[in-house]
């Protein structure tokens, strides 16, 4: 029998060598922004704890190296991420000093790189397998509901992050549903007004490119410098409009990070939902006109359902971008996970940074599978509509 | 009844449909052939005003088609298309109760309607009804497509290039169906084309338009034997004059009396199919039997051969 390479093991085997030998698995400080001193696994973990987390990341990566069947490489690379999880967190523990509330143990590259590389490992077999939508929403599920165990259990808590979070539990969810509200709020208001936007692109030729150079102009400003465009007229708006103020419009804050996000959403909505409406087949529509269709009864009933997955596409695009953009909006005063980054970076504390960071990236990833898996659910049906 | 009286289409400066006036008897099948661009489709499409002409009138039955709002008038006529124009979101079933729904019938009166319209073009509605259609061979989409148009039961019947995407064998069989459909129902049909075989095929009557203008509105034959310009000529196409000709008509008004040795032929076939045959097995003459078995006569390659002649 020969021995046969997979090709995205050999990436993933050399990583892992390379993680778990010369890369350092933990970082120790003293405190929170003293730089840090680099351990091992092995000297990372207690007893046997080291020797066997090496071990089950080199056969890991050794069955991803080999051709191997799905559900051994599937074993395989949960395994590994579970042992990860679970590890670090004694790491945190092993590595403080017994009443020390100031040293600070963080993951190093080392794990980030190995984390990296299971991930990877799963990401492909779960590819391979093509799953339903239905069940990679299942898989998404099982793997919140884990990393929520693991949080609650408490066994992370000696990791520098999470002594950040402990320090700023109120302000992080308060932050945070700040940042989910400006995110999901923006959305709603672009499709709200880009839906109509873009059917009247469809309608009236003259107005679509006009329209769609506009709003890829304001695609092309930088958020910060769109945030220093807006202070001045909302500022106005404030101080002239009544009830403007205690709306909360004013020229920082909420209102001007929600509007440069809503205007940095449409041109998605609105270019997807032109797309979207082009793309219903010309019979169909000459169909439903013959067949005695009023213009609204073509719109709802043959149209729109019909550009429905390319316009869920655009929002999904509007959804994906705007949780991470909206983690600018704290540079104004507009809250959001920014905030702890901002703080971080003033502070020259990557924890705090991450504290801010890790949940965008997650939101913004559960966001994008949820809104994928949506999208093919809805487009299943008519897949390869229209052959003549 | 179908009047059109003086239509004219235009669009700014370019005149599409020439003051056009023609009249389709009810109960018939009128072929409106031509070549691209000349006006056909566009005079088709102001029958149920998915066009509106820039004068003249249509009546249907002696009312103005504008006496109607548009859909409402779009709703009592057949609408079938090249390219079926099924909705590939919708099912079936679903597809063709669309008119029925938008006239507000009751479910059970639907779905009876439906069932029927599937039943007389076979396909199962049980299997087929809850498919999309996606999931049918091209031939069952043109078939839903016209079961579609038929399913609140119109008078009349607007149909552009409806065979346009079958392959022979397949459109043979649709235009078969049509034929059948149109004697149960007596629905008057009003069908486009660009090819002449068709027309001659399907056609009680046939318009021939050019470059906006209708040049001729006759019977097959009278545009085969007699062509009123060089256009509709070649249209007709001169090496295959004899043969549509004789493709009009049937075996059994060709019969002549006495036997011939073989196999008989139906006396419904065409005359066309029975001179094939005879210059194909290099027979002199075949035998002619009725729809019942019983033997009719003969038809000989001479007797054919006259009756593919011009008409006097």
């Amino acid at each position: 029998m020969t021995i046969r390479f997979d090709k995205l093991g050999v990436v993933i085997a050399v990583i892992v060598a390379y993680a778990a030998f010369a890369a350092p698995f933990a970082t120790f400080r003293a405190n929170r922004i003293v730089p840090g001193e680099a351990r091992s696994i092995l000297d990372a973990l207690p007893a046997v704890t080291g020797p066997l987390l090496l071990a089950i990341v080199l056969i890991a990566a050794l069955i991803a190296l080999l051709k191997t069947p799905l559900i051994l490489r599937l074993a395989a690379s949960v395994a590994a991420l579970a042992a990860l999880a679970l590890l670090i967190g004694v790491a945190g523990s092993f590595l403080t000093p017994e009443g020390n509330t100031f040293a600070r143990i963080s993951p190093a590259s080392g794990f980030w790189l190995l984390i990296f590389a299971f991930t990877l490992l799963l990401a492909d077999v779960l590819t391979r397998l093509n799953l339903s939508p239905g069940a990679r929403i299942g898989v998404l599920v099982v793997a919140t509901a884990a990393i929520g165990l693991l949080l609650v259990s408490g066994s992370w808590n000696s990791l520098s992050i999470l002594k950040e979070y402990a320090n700023r539990a109120d302000s992080f969810w308060a932050e945070g549903s700040k940042h989910v509200t400006l995110a999901l709020g923006s959305l709603a208001a672009a499709v709200i007004a880009g839906l109509p936007l873009g059917i009247l692109c469809h309608r009236v030729e003259k107005l679509r490119a006009g329209v769609l150079n506009v709003l890829n102009i304001i695609q092309t400003i930088p958020s910060i410098a769109l945030f220093g465009l807006l202070i001045a007229p909302l500022g106005w708006v404030a101080t002239h409009v009544p009830g403007a103020a205690s709306l909360g419009i004013r020229g920082i804050g909420t209102a001007p990070a929600f509007v440069a996000l809503f205007l940095y959403s449409l041109l998605p909505v609105v270019a997807n939902t032109v797309v979207g409406l082009a793309g219903v087949p010309r019979a169909a529509n000459d169909a439903a006109r013959g067949m005695g269709m009023t213009e609204r009864q073509r719109l709802f009933g043959v149209e729109f359902p019909l550009a429905f997955p390319v316009i869920l596409t655009g929002i999904r695009i509007v959804l994906v971008q705007n949780i991470g953009l909206a983690t600018i909006a704290a540079l104004i005063g507009g809250g959001g996970f920014g905030v702890f980054v901002f703080q971080g970076v003033g502070q020259t504390a990557m924890d705090l940074v991450l504290l801010g960071a890790i949940p965008t990236v997650a939101l913004a990833f559960a966001a994008a599978i949820i809104l994928d898996a949506v999208i093919e659910m809805t487009s299943t049906k008519r897949r390869e509509a229209q052959p003549a | 009844m179908i009047e059109i009286e003086g239509i004219t289409k235009r669009y700014d400066a370019t005149t599409v449909v020439d003051d056009v006036s023609m009249v389709i008897e009810p109960r018939t099948i009128a072929v409106i052939v031509g070549t691209s661009g000349s006006g056909k489709t566009t005079l088709l499409r102001m029958i149920n005003r998915l066009v509106e002409p820039t004068a003249g009138v249509i009546k249907l039955d002696g009312a103005d088609n504008r006496s109607l709002p548009g859909y409402e008038l779009r709703r009592s006529i057949g609408y079938a298309i090249q390219g079926h124009g099924l909705f590939p979101h919708r099912t079936v079933a679903q597809n063709i109760a669309t008119v029925p729904v938008l006239l507000g019938w009751d479910k059970a009166r639907i779905k009876a309607r439906v069932d029927e319209l599937m039943t007389l073009y076979q396909l199962d509605p049980q299997a087929f009804g809850p498919r999309y259609p996606h999931e049918l061979s091209g031939g069952q989409q043109q078939r839903v497509g016209v079961a579609r148009a038929l399913a609140a039961e119109p008078n009349v019947l607007l149909m552009d290039e409806p065979f346009g995407a079958l392959d022979p064998i397949i459109r043979n069989k649709a235009q078969e169906d049509l034929l059948a459909i149109q004697k149960r129902f007596g629905t008057t049909i009003i069908l486009v084309t660009h090819d002449m075989e068709e027309a001659v095929h399907m056609g009680d009557k046939i318009a021939v338009m050019d470059a906006g203008k209708l040049v001729q509105y006759a019977k097959p034959a009278e545009i085969l034997a007699r062509p009123a310009s060089a256009f509709v000529e070649s249209l007709v196409g001169a090496s295959e004059k004899p043969f549509r000709l004789l493709s009009l008509g049937r075996v059994r008004d060709a019969v002549e009396k006495g036997g011939a040795e073989g196999e008989a032929i139906p006396g419904d076939a065409s005359q066309r199919d029975a001179l094939a045959e005879l210059l194909w097995s290099g027979r002199p003459a075949l035998p002619v039997k009725g729809a019942d078995g019983k033997p009719l006569g003969r038809v000989t390659v001479d007797g054919l051969v006259k009756r593919a002649a011009r008409p006097a």
